[in-house]
């Protein structure tokens, strides 16, 4: 792995996003604007629900934009030759995977700041625990979508399919995530699906976050989350093959 | 002269087809044509020099290593079918990022934008690039590290005249400076540019030679009636 290969990656990423101002503009505003949206359904009627699903949201945001991005971009780079090209020259898997995690990661970071800003700032979320953990939080949540997306790219071929896998792989979880209901009160056989769900875990993370100042649990759901991605990325780098049929 | 390319019984399958089969060749400097019909098996065999095609028997040694290994990855330039560059970026912010990965310097980015004559276009988005500029952005890629090796595989197709004309004298510039050019096309008319010419039909190499020796020995005057009369021969 080379420093110097993994922060070109990184900052061409950043670059072609730069470019495309739409996206970015949809990336960080987006997630805004649906929260905000969601603390102005439960305003009249239930105004403590928002302090539960919107932590939850926080973490779920992360994930779905970057399982999307991330499938869709590598897809591309699958297609258009440019990864072929890549791997043809001293490039090595992990260099392209992790100047990926970086440049979305940054983009994560700004976008749960904004986010985070938003929820706390004007709608009034409480939080417990420290602001800047949220941000961490959200950065791993970031990661994890990433990985997802970067693995599923290799089972689609068109730009299409992989936007079709986003229903297979990520609703489900975001079904049993507690987002809807609680973990806890959930069917015995779904919670136990529930627990081996990454999405489940980053969500967890930032209910705890907000209901309880004490960080150590956070940290714990954290490294599973942490732990789950890299297993993804591991994944992903097994479908890039400098040799293909 | 020592050759920069040896395959020794390559076997390369896709399903249950061989795409190429007990294929032997050795390639040495100059410019070395590859012609033969579309689907006749040139790109796969471009894939083998670069080390991105998997293959089912044979070895294929480039500058004495296997082909694709580190060692090699920049000594050898590749440019595909596909036009294999970034199409949000401009043209500097690509030849910079490939340029970053090669560990190639700030001149040779100008260098391999002013050989491929884009220099005036080097600040624009390449999507909005016409096709034939948009493949000569991809083969500035290819020669931004100064290869020693370049693999082009129909780097020509859809240029202007002039153009074509630009392009093979850069490849015999190159050829000069001692870089073994491996161009694959399927105009038969380009194959007068070359020093050697390989014909290729069905996965197998039907001729080898300089064209004026595969025209003499097929007793005809253009490489096109040379070809026709080979496989003739071939299917008689």
């Amino acid at each position: 792995m080379s420093l110097r290969v993994t922060l070109a990656v990184a900052r061409r990423v950043l670059t072609q996003l730069r470019r495309d101002r739409r996206t970015l503009a949809m990336l960080l505003v987006l997630p805004c604007l649906l929260i905000s949206l969601l603390w102005w359904i439960y305003d009249d009627a239930d105004p403590r629900l928002f302090d539960r699903i919107g932590p939850a949201l926080l973490a779920i945001f992360p994930v779905i934009v970057m399982f999307l991005v991330t499938s869709v971009t590598t897809l591309r780079e699958r297609s258009s030759g440019t990864l072929e090209r890549l791997l043809a020259m001293p490039l090595g898997k992990l260099d392209f995977l992790v100047g990926y995690a970086i440049a979305f990661g940054l983009v994560a970071a700004v976008q749960s700041i904004l986010a985070v800003g938003v929820s706390v700032g004007l709608l009034g979320l409480d939080v417990a625990g420290p602001l800047w953990l949220l941000t961490v939080v959200a950065v791993v949540d970031a990661i994890l979508g990433s990985a997802l997306g970067l693995f599923v790219s290799a089972f689609a071929q068109t730009e299409f399919q992989a936007v079709q896998f986003m229903p297979a792989i990520v609703i489900p979880q975001l079904l049993l995530c507690g987002l809807l209901v609680p973990r806890d009160l959930l069917p015995d056989a779904l919670h136990a699906v529930s627990d081996v769900l990454p999405l489940s875990y980053a969500v967890d993370a930032m209910q705890r976050l907000t209901t309880s100042s004490s960080t150590g649990p956070v940290w714990r759901d954290v490294a599973v989350v942490a732990a789950l991605a890299l297993g993804g990325l591991a994944l992903g780098a097994a479908t890039l093959r400098r040799r293909t049929s | 002269m020592n050759n920069s390319v040896t395959i020794q019984d390559l076997w390369v399958r896709r399903g249950e087809r061989s795409v190429l089969e007990h294929l032997d060749l050795t390639i040495g400097g100059g410019v070395t044509g590859l012609l033969g019909p579309s689907g006749c098996g040139k790109s796969t065999l471009m894939r083998c020099l670069v080390g991105v095609q998997r293959i089912a028997g044979g070895t294929v040694r480039v500058f004495g290593e296997e082909a694709g290994s580190r060692g090699l990855r920049d000594r050898v330039g590749y440019v595909t079918q596909a036009v294999s560059v970034y199409q949000d970026l401009t043209v500097a912010e690509n030849l910079r990022f490939f340029a970053r990965v090669l560990g190639a310097s700030r001149d040779q980015v100008d260098r391999a934008i002013g050989s491929v004559d884009l220099t005036s276009y080097r600040d624009d988005v390449v999507g909005r690039l016409s096709g034939g500029q948009q493949s000569r952005v991809s083969l500035a890629v290819a020669l931004l590290g100064e290869p020693d090796l370049l693999v082009l595989d129909e780097p020509t197709v859809g240029l202007d005249p002039v153009l074509r004309e630009d392009l093979w004298a850069l490849f015999h510039r190159l050829a000069r400076s001692g870089v073994a050019v491996f161009v694959s096309s399927h105009v038969m008319d380009e194959a007068e540019r070359c020093d050697r010419l390989l014909l290729m039909r069905e996965g197998r190499i039907i001729a080898d030679g300089t064209p004026s020796e595969i025209k003499e020995r097929a007793d005809v005057d253009d490489v096109e009636s040379a070809f026709l009369a080979i496989v003739r021969e071939h299917a008689a």
